[in-house]
């Protein structure tokens, strides 16, 4: 269970761009996001490990948001 | 000043492309270092944080002063790499790469003095003068770097990269910074000793005072001690020597391939006495290291 | 590495130096059998890694067959650091008309493989620490081929008669080539033994091939028969600390070890290198007593830490964790934050009671700060000192 970072995915704003999935797969150091269809899913173990290095976000600034549970 | 780099150091980076060397060459830019190109055999033509890189040393150097050479490719091809760099005419090397058998380091060592090229480390994060120039990944992001290093009147070498940032960090803390730090290796051979560094401090005008970070294994504290004797150095040197506990241990290694309690000069105990005899400050504990640098100084100015 | 003497004295036939002959009994009765073949005295020598044994209880000799087998029993019974001893070399102690001792290792100071001999049997650093005048030290080039010259003048320093020369320069030439070609970091002859035939004999030896070095010597380690999972420690190591190899061997992120087990009350996770060494001694100064000795460096990932934290809470005794490092450059300390909280909580107990204190100023502090104070849990920066960190961990966790 992660206790440190939550990933929220707009799944419909992955769906639109074509190889934006497999592009999050491929750039996330730590393997959070698995390609599934069009869109992404999340690999639950792995949320922890983020190392918060943003390139998910600058994939995907409208889909992709990485959010620190230790914030706020 | 300061000792062995300068503003307009030069260098290089083989095996640019590898993780850790990604990150120190971003950090070292970052920090306003030269970085003039990098190697990797296959990625010739690329670009890494705008650094041009190349597949052979000789092709940078044909087209340019170089000064120095960061290596941090695997152990397998180290030696190699350091061959390739001497032979290109680089006069100064530090090796990064852990895990490189002694007989390739002394291998190595031996065709760097042959060469008139001085070798720093294996096992070594580099070298800094603080806000000049910085050859290697000592101190991490830019940012936390600077809060480590100041400039300052310190000379520092340590057999640890980590504890390196550790006590400048301290040394500047106590607004007596460094002029000089430089990680001088884990390994139980080593391009570079304290005693052979000690000469280029001696004639550094920066300089005020050296600060010794060193742990178990080997005889370069028995050298240190023995060169402190035979030369009547201006410079007030304290040390620490780390892993006390492992007295009780003999034959385990811990920390550094180098550190290891196997001979009698191994011991800090033997290590502790030897500097003690020749007139080096050895703190009992680490924290008391800048407190002991000013008396040292106040009394020699006295 | 530490080779057992019978492997040490396989390495140096195998390159044309004499050695007694010998076989290794792995029991008495082996050892009963074997002194009838090489005809009784024998000697007997356990075959042991550990260090600082004393010789006279280690090598024993043996009048008849049924002695052998008597000694042979005792001799197994040894400790070896945790250990039974590998077997007992039985050996036919040649008779030597002249004895002398060499050692090769690397000069850290010259940076050269060096070669040091004595005209009397021992340990050479021994005789050098009693008498330094009697000690010869030549050192050689791992860069240039071994020269025989070298060789043929150290045995002349070291008093051989002219007609022993050529054949004790072999001996010693051939002596330093295998250091070199089997990556070793130590090899002890000592007693190189002149025979009545004229010949040199190898009849004390020990060896350690470097760690890192066994990658390229696979090939003679499996003719020595030597298992790529044998480390050859010196002390066996615990299940905890096998436990600790295994967490770190299964994630090639960042480094978790070695991790070391003592007896003590306070766990601790630190960072690695030198920062372990002087947290150590830190904590032993002020009077706590380590539970275990770690080393988290590199960049480790979360589960690594995370992993190693609950290996060491689940030591008898360890209620209380110390999370200390030097200024980190790679590693960070939010990732670390995260994995000591995540271990804690796994372990079923609070973090904000189980982690006396952490200390890993650097590489992402400001985050680790966040994490830490969302848990409750004590952490200082950088302004505190790895002494004073190491001070309130121990005030807080009882010596
Ligand atoms: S921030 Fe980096 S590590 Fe975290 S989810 Fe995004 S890509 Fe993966």
């Amino acid at each position: 269970m992660a206790m440190f970072i939550r990933v929220d995915v707009d799944q419909a704003v992955i769906r639109k761009t074509p190889g934006l999935a497999a592009k999050l797969a491929e750039s996330c150091p730590v393997k959070i996001f698995k390609a599934a269809g069009d869109g992404v899913d999340l690999v639950e173990d792995a949320l922890d490990e983020c190392t918060l290095c943003d390139l998910c976000m600058q994939a995907s600034p409208e889909g992709v948001k990485v959010v620190k549970l230790y914030e706020g | 000043m300061g000792v062995l780099v300068h503003e307009n150091f030069e260098f290089i980076v083989q095996g640019i492309t590898g993780r850790e060397a990604l990150n120190f060459t971003r950090e070292c830019l970052q920090y306003g270092s030269k970085i003039v190109g990098g190697v990797t055999p296959g990625r010739g033509g690329r670009e890494v944080y705008g650094v041009p890189v190349y597949d052979t040393v000789r092709e940078i150097t044909a087209k340019r002063k170089v000064d120095g050479s960061v290596i941090t490719v695997p152990a397998a091809f180290a030696a190699d790499a350091a061959l390739e760099a001497i032979d290109a005419g680089i006069k100064l090397l530090v090796i990064i790469t852990e895990g490189i058998p002694r007989r390739d380091a002394s291998m190595l060592i031996e065709y760097a003095t042959l060469h008139g090229a001085r070798v720093i480390g294996p096992n070594c994060l580099g070298v800094i003068i603080p806000d000049v120039c910085r050859f290697g990944s000592l101190g991490g992001p830019a940012v936390d770097c600077r809060k480590a290093f100041k400039p300052g009147i310190v000379g520092v070498m340590s057999r640890s990269g980590g504890m390196t940032t550790e006590i400048c960090n301290a040394l500047s803390a106590a607004g007596l910074g460094e002029s000089t730090a430089i990680s001088v290796g884990g390994d139980p051979v080593i391009g570079s000793t304290y005693s052979e560094l000690m000469p280029l401090f001696e004639a550094d005008p920066a300089t005020k005072a050296v600060v010794i970070y060193s742990e178990p294994g080997g005889s370069s504290e028995a050298e240190l001690a023995r060169w402190a004797k035979e030369n009547e150095s201006r410079l007030p040197i304290v040390a620490f020597v780390a892993g006390r506990f492992m007295d009780e241990m003999p034959g385990m290694s811990f920390g550094h391939a180098g550190t290891v309690v196997d001979k009698k000069v191994d011991s800090p105990a033997d290590k502790i006495r030897r500097m003690r005899e020749a007139g080096i400050s050895v703190a009992d504990d680490i924290g008391d290291i800048p407190r002991l640098v000013k008396e040292r100084l106040a009394g020699a100015g006295a | 590495m530490r080779f057992y003497e019978s492997e040490t004295k396989k390495l140096i036939a195998r390159h044309g130096v004499g050695v007694p002959k010998s076989g290794v009994a792995r029991t008495p009765a082996d050892a009963e059998r074997l002194a009838g073949e090489l005809g009784a005295p024998v000697v007997l020598k356990a075959q042991m890694l550990a260090y600082g044994k004393a010789r006279s209880d280690t090598v024993r000799t043996a009048a008849t067959p049924a002695d052998a087998a008597k000694v042979a029993a005792e001799l197994l019974a040894l400790d070896d650091g945790g250990r039974k001893p590998a077997g007992v070399l039985v050996e036919k102690r040649p008779a030597a008309t002249g004895e002398w001792s060499l050692a090769f290792t690397y000069d850290g100071t010259a940076k050269k493989p060096v070669m040091i001999g004595a005209a009397e049997p021992g340990n050479v650093e021994d005789i050098a620490d009693r008498d330094p005048s009697k000690v010869v030290r030549r050192h050689f080039s791992a860069l240039v081929p071994f020269s025989d010259y070298l060789a043929k003048e150290m045995v002349v320093a070291l008093g051989a008669k002219s007609p022993d020369v050529p054949k004790m320069t072999a001996a010693v030439s051939r002596l330093a080539q295998l250091f070199l070609r089997y990556d070793l970091t130590q090899l002890d002859v000592f007693s190189l033994g002149r025979l009545e035939d004229g010949s040199f004999v190898a009849i004390d030896a020990r060896s350690d091939m470097e760690v890192e070095g066994r990658p390229r010597q696979k090939a003679i380690l499996a003719e020595l028969g030597i298992a790529e999972d044998d480390r050859r420690l010196v002390r066996e190591p615990t299940p905890f600390e096998i436990e600790a190899a295994k967490i770190d061997a299964e994630d090639p992120r960042g480094v978790a070890g070695p991790v070391v087990e003592f007896d003590g009350n306070i766990g601790l996770v630190i960072g690695a290198g030198g920062g372990s060494l002087t947290l150590t001694d830190a904590v032993r100064r002020v009077g706590g007593r380590p539970a275990n000795y770690a080393a988290l460096g590199g960049n480790p990932s979360v589960r690594k830490a995370q992993r190693l934290t609950k290996l060491i809470l689940s030591k008898p005794g360890v209620k209380q964790i110390a999370v200390m490092s030097n200024v980190v450059s790679n590693t960070r300390a939010d990732l670390v934050a995260r994995g000591v909280i995540k271990g804690v909580i796994e372990a079923g107990l609070d973090p904000a009671k189980t982690i006396a204190i952490f200390r890993v100023p650097g590489a992402w502090e400001a985050d680790a700060a966040k994490i830490l104070e969302k848990y409750g849990v004590e952490y200082c920066d950088r302004t505190v000192s790895i002494s004073e960190a190491a001070k309130r961990a121990v005030d807080k966790i009882g010596r």
